[in-house]
This record gives structure tokens, C-alpha cells and sequence, in this order.
């Protein structure tokens, strides 16, 4: 086990390398002068200049890429262009509402998916699994800053509900905070939703066929204790690795919601330096946002085990 | 001698009605069984046919401000109403389904083809593969539209440079389906069969196990499609895709959100087209995937 768990940790490294060598690559393969690309149309020559030093372009590119590998180890992906300041400590800065909105999506994704799932395959091809199965396929097709207007549309504007956008630190009024997040945590969960009540159905309609299921009621058990203890238990492994792999579309989704609820999230850091070409701070959040996303995977991998003891590794 | 030929081409020409029956049977059997898969195939031509003939359905210029006419509600002048600067929202909402489905489309056959020749590759050659799939494995780490944004801030906003990024977010997810079924199908008997008859390696590459790949490319290529779609506006609605003066659904959403609460049609209609163009991809895919891959049919 222990061998197993240091060769997956191993196997980590090369992606988070790629990702880094991408970032890195990307600013120098675009079409002209990087640094005038950054500056805008407007800038001086100095400014240009400046740019170009402070992100030691200057240097020759083997060098710039040490001390970009380097660097990125201790956590310093240099300073911000528009505000100057640390890209590793605007991130920090973010990451309470960006953690608070991931975990409430997931957990409204959890638990409203998994039940769902399971109904759906324990009444197969009824109105309910196909109801199940509708909602699951508008899921994947709504865009998601759509369904955010359409949400904002009807439970902010029309019903007064829920306020219409913005954010309350948790510090400051825990309930507004919450209250706040409900809405657009609602919006992000809906595709990892959709996503982990398909797969939950599919594994549940393949367990519930094998014979120790009709062994379990032919001795009487009551039909909850057979679908929860003995199908949905042996159905988690596909299960779990979809919720792993909703994390993906989680990140996607709260890039698009942050913008749209004006949650000041990680996201919507990085759409504001996309809009203003601040490129460290780009290359700083596509290299963090991107290890979390491989360490997420590489904690769901290694959960495995726990979940199902025949796993021995 | 004459009449035998007379019979015989008659009998050619019922064959051949017989099997054009069987096609068009089989077809509306297809989509009797499957009404989902129907209904979007459907609505997906019937947003082939708007983007084709999308000169002659418009009403005039999507960029022309009516600037006495700003944020009307939809009547029998502006069909979907206006936006905040007097724009005509049908005319940008009609055109916007051209961009949509250009990109869609365009992006899943480029990544498609692209992906054939690199999962081909390193699926058969083992000491490619290390190398191409790690590369793979790092993009695929990025959030796809994380991934698209941060080549467009670079690439700058135009059409063609939004096919190009989001064809970088498509293809390592495709060159991993293509590469999975190559893998398994090198250790076919039939693979070494050709082997050893002294096949050359392209010809076993492309005769043999191509074809057997190209079920589960076509129901991918919907998915991408669909995906496409959706990021494209993603991307416009950021200000980060097509160029200002081109409407997209995403650019005119964006566009609408400051005055969702006294025009929601601003936002509301294109975002119907673009939900209901999205859903359309999905259903025909799920409908293609029962078809070409029936052991998924029970699973997905």
C-alpha cells in the first residue's frame, strides 16, 4: 500500500511539470513581443521595457525557465502587473470564497445526485428514471452563466428570494454568507450533478442485476437496507471517481459563476487578468488551480482502497 | 432475350427501390425507437438550416443602433427586442447560430482528425506514447475553459483563434479515446494476422485498426461539438472570443446582463437558441452512441 501510494504521488510530478512547462511556454510562442502584448497598444517604449525586466524576458530563455521552475517550488510566480503584489498572496487572498463555493456545489452535488441515481435505477424506465435522465441531460447542456441569469432572473429579481449578486465575508455575517453562496453554489453543482446522478444510475442498474442483491431480499431485507448497504455500497468506486472527476468541471463552473454572482473567488482573479493580460498572474493561478485538480484526483485514486477492501495494491 | 433483360432490369430497379425503402424503414425505425435522438437531430438541422440561410432571415444590420429604440421588449418590429444600445437582438441571436455551429463543428472535425493521427501513433508505438501522454495527461489538468481563455488572451480575439484554442482543449481528451482502443486492438488476432502476412505497419495502422475505432470517434465528435458550442460562448460572454463587431450568443448575453432585471430578453432568448442548440448535440449523441456502441446502451 505504501509503495503504491509514493508511486502515485511520483506519477504527479510529470503532469504538474507539463502544466508548469505550458504556462511557461505559452507567453513565449505568441505571435510578437510578449512584452508589448502585455503592456497594450498604448504603452510607451519604457514601459515595454519595464514589463520586460520585471518578468526577465531579457534573460536567455534556459535561464528564464530555471528560475520559472525554481521559483514556482517555493510558491513565488512573481508579482501581479496591475497591482504589484505577490500572485501567490492574491490567491491566498481569494481562496475563502472560492473553497466555500466549491465545497457547497459538491455537497449539493453529493447529495442530491446519489439519491437520485439510485431511485432512478431502482425504478428503471419509469417516469421517474426518465425524469432523472432528462433533468441529468438539461444539466449538461444548459450553459451554466445561462442558468445563473435565469436564477438570478427568477429568485433575486422576481422573488426576491435570494439577493440578486455580491458577497458577504463569513467573518462579517455568517448568515448573509451562506445565504449569498446558495444561489450560485446551486448553479455550479447542477453539472457535477448531472454528471455523478448518470454515472450512480449506471452502476446501480449493474449491481442491482447480480445475484447476491436477490440473495439480500430473498431473505427478507427490507429494500432500503438492500440499496444502501448492499447495491450503492458496492456501486461507489465509479461513482467516487466521477465525483473526483466533477472537481474538473467544479473549477471550470466556478470560473463562469464567481463572474456572473460577482463572487471575488479565484476565477474571477483569473478572468480579471485575462481581460488585463496580467500574465503572471495568469500562469501563478492556471499552475495552482491545476495541482489541486491532479492532488484532488490523486486523493480520489488512493481512496479507492477505503472504499472497497478487496482493492489491495 | 429482350424480355429476360427488360425483367432483369426491372427486378434491378425493385432491388433498388426495396433497399432505398430499407434505408429510409430503418431510418424512422431508428428514430421511432429512440424519439430523443429524433427530436434532436431535428431541432440540431433545423439550427443548420437558420445558420445556412441566415443572410436571408435577418432584417438588417446586427451592429446598426436604433438608439430611439433602446432596450424595447420583443414586438411585431423587433421580434426578440433590443438591446441597451438599440441593436436589433433576432438579427444578432439569427447570426449568432452561425458562429456557434462553425465553431462547434469545425473544432470537433479538426480534433477529431488530429486526434486519429497521435492516438494511432503512440497507441502502436510504445516509446512515443510515454512522452505524448504526459503532455496530454498536463493539458488535460488545466480546466478546459481556463485552458481556452489563457490562449485567447495571447492568440487575440478572432474566429480562427478560437477554433485553434479550443481545439487544444478538445484534442488530448480525444487522442486518449483513440489511443485506448488502438491499445486494445493491437493484441487482436486479427492485427497479427495481418502482421504476419507482411503488412506494412501504415497499412495495419489505417486499414485494419482505424476502421475499428471510428464508433466510438463519431459519438465523441457530438460530445465535442457540443462542448464547443457551449465554451465558445463561454469565451464570448468573458469578452475573451469572437472579435466585437461579430455577434456570438455569449458576446450578446454579455452584453444584456447589466439590464437583466428591465431586459431579460436580452439574455433570455439567445440563451434559449444556445441551450436548445447544446441539448440537441447531447440527445443525437446519446441517441448514436445506443446505436454504434450497443454494450454502453444499458450502462450511460
Amino acid at each position: 500500500m505504501q509503495g503504491y501510494i509514493i508511486r502515485r504521488m511520483i506519477a504527479t510530478i510529470p503532469v504538474v511539470m507539463v502544466v508548469m512547462l505550458f504556462t511557461f511556454t505559452l507567453l513565449r510562442i505568441a505571435p510578437g513581443d510578449p512584452a508589448a502584448l502585455i503592456a497594450g497598444v498604448e504603452a510607451t517604449e519604457e514601459q515595454i521595457e519595464a514589463i520586460r525586466d520585471s518578468l526577465g524576458l531579457n534573460r536567455p530563455i534556459h535561464l528564464q525557465l530555471f528560475i520559472f521552475f525554481r521559483d514556482s517550488l517555493i510558491g513565488d510566480f512573481g508579482n501581479s502587473i496591475t497591482s504589484g503584489k505577490p500572485v501567490l498572496e492574491l490567491v491566498i487572498k481569494r481562496l475563502v470564497p472560492t473553497l466555500s463555493l466549491a465545497f457547497l456545489s459538491e455537497a449539493f452535488a453529493v447529495l442530491l445526485a446519489v439519491p437520485m441515481g439510485v431511485i432512478a435505477a431502482w425504478r428503471a424506465n419509469t417516469w421517474i428514471d426518465r425524469s432523472v435522465m432528462a433533468f441529468s441531460t438539461i444539466g449538461f447542456s444548459i450553459p451554466l452563466f445561462f442558468l445563473g441569469f435565469l436564477m438570478i432572473i427568477l429568485f433575486g429579481v422576481k422573488l426576491h428570494w435570494f439577493p440578486v449578486a455580491g458577497y458577504v465575508a463569513p467573518t462579517e455575517d455568517f448568515s448573509r454568507f451562506l445565504h449569498r453562496l446558495i444561489m450560485p453554489a446551486f448553479a455550479t453543482g447542477i453539472v457535477v450533478m448531472a454528471l455523478i446522478a448518470r454515472m450512480t444510475r449506471a452502476s446501480m442498474l449493474e449491481i442491482l442485476r447480480e445475484d447476491y442483491i436477490r440473495t439480500a431480499r430473498a431473505k427478507g431485507l427490507a429494500e432500503k437496507m438492500v440499496l444502501i448497504r448492499h447495491a450503492l455500497k458496492n456501486a461507489a468506486l465509479p461513482i467516487i471517481t466521477v465525483i473526483g472527476l466533477g472537481v474538473a468541471g467544479l473549477m471550470s463552473g466556478l470560473v463562469v459563476t464567481e463572474s456572473v454572482f460577482a463572487i471575488p473567488g479565484v476565477g474571477r482573479l483569473v478572468v480579471d487578468a485575462m481581460v488585463r493580460r496580467d500574465y503572471p498572474v495568469i500562469q501563478g493561478a492556471i499552475v495552482l488551480i491545476s495541482t489541486t485538480y491532479v492532488i484532488v484526483n490523486l486523493l480520489v485514486d488512493l481512496s479507492y482502497a477505503y472504499f472497497d477492501p478487496r482493492i489491495r495494491y | 432475350m429482350s424480355s429476360d433483360l427488360t425483367t432483369q432490369n426491372s427486378s434491378a430497379i425493385l432491388e433498388l427501390n426495396r433497399r432505398e425503402k430499407n434505408i429510409w424503414e430503418k431510418m424512422m425505425q431508428i428514430f421511432g425507437s429512440n424519439p430523443s435522438m429524433a427530436a434532436g437531430t431535428i431541432v440540431f438541422m433545423f439550427m443548420v438550416l437558420i445558420a445556412i440561410f441566415a443572410n436571408i432571415l435577418f432584417t438588417g444590420d446586427p451592429n446598426e443602433p436604433h438608439v430611439k429604440d433602446r432596450l424595447q421588449a420583443p414586438s411585431s418590429t423587433y421580434w426578440f427586442g433590443t438591446d441597451f444600445v438599440g441593436r436589433d437582438v433576432y438579427t444578432r441571436t439569427i447570426l449568432g447560430t452561425r458562429i456557434s455551429l462553425l465553431v462547434g463543428v469545425t473544432v470537433s472535425l479538426i480534433s477529431v482528425s488530429l486526434a486519429v493521427v497521435i492516438g494511432l501513433l503512440t497507441g502502436y508505438y510504445r516509446k512515443v506514447d510515454a512522452v505524448v501522454m504526459r503532455i496530454m495527461d498536463g493539458l488535460m489538468a488545466i480546466p478546459s475553459i481556463l485552458l481556452a481563455m489563457a490562449l485567447m488572451a495571447l492568440l487575440g480575439g478572432s474566429v480562427q483563434n478560437v477554433i485553434v484554442a479550443l481545439t487544444v482543449v478538445a484534442v488530448p481528451r480525444t487522442v486518449r479515446v483513440v489511443r485506448a482502443s488502438v491499445l486494445s486492438l493491437r493484441e487482436q488476432m486479427f492485427v497479427d494476422a495481418a502482421r504476419a502476412v507482411g503488412a506494412r505497419t501504415s497499412r495495419i495502422l489505417f486499414i485494419h485498426i482505424l476502421p475499428n475505432t471510428i464508433a466510438p470517434l463519431i459519438v465523441l465528435a457530438t460530445f465535442l461539438c457540443a462542448e464547443s458550442v457551449l465554451i465558445e460562448a463561454a469565451l464570448s460572454f468573458f469578452g475573451a472570443g469572437t472579435p466585437a463587431d461579430i455577434p456570438s450568443w455569449g458576446s450578446i448575453m454579455a452584453d444584456g446582463r447589466r439590464y437583466i432585471s428591465i431586459a431579460m430578453w436580452v439574455v433570455v432568448l439567445p440563451g434559449i437558441f444556445l441551450t436548445l442548440t447544446v441539448l440537441a448535440i447531447n440527445l443525437a449523441g446519446d441517441g448514436l452512441r445506443d446505436i454504434l456502441d450497443p454494450k454502453l446502451r444499458h450502462r450511460l
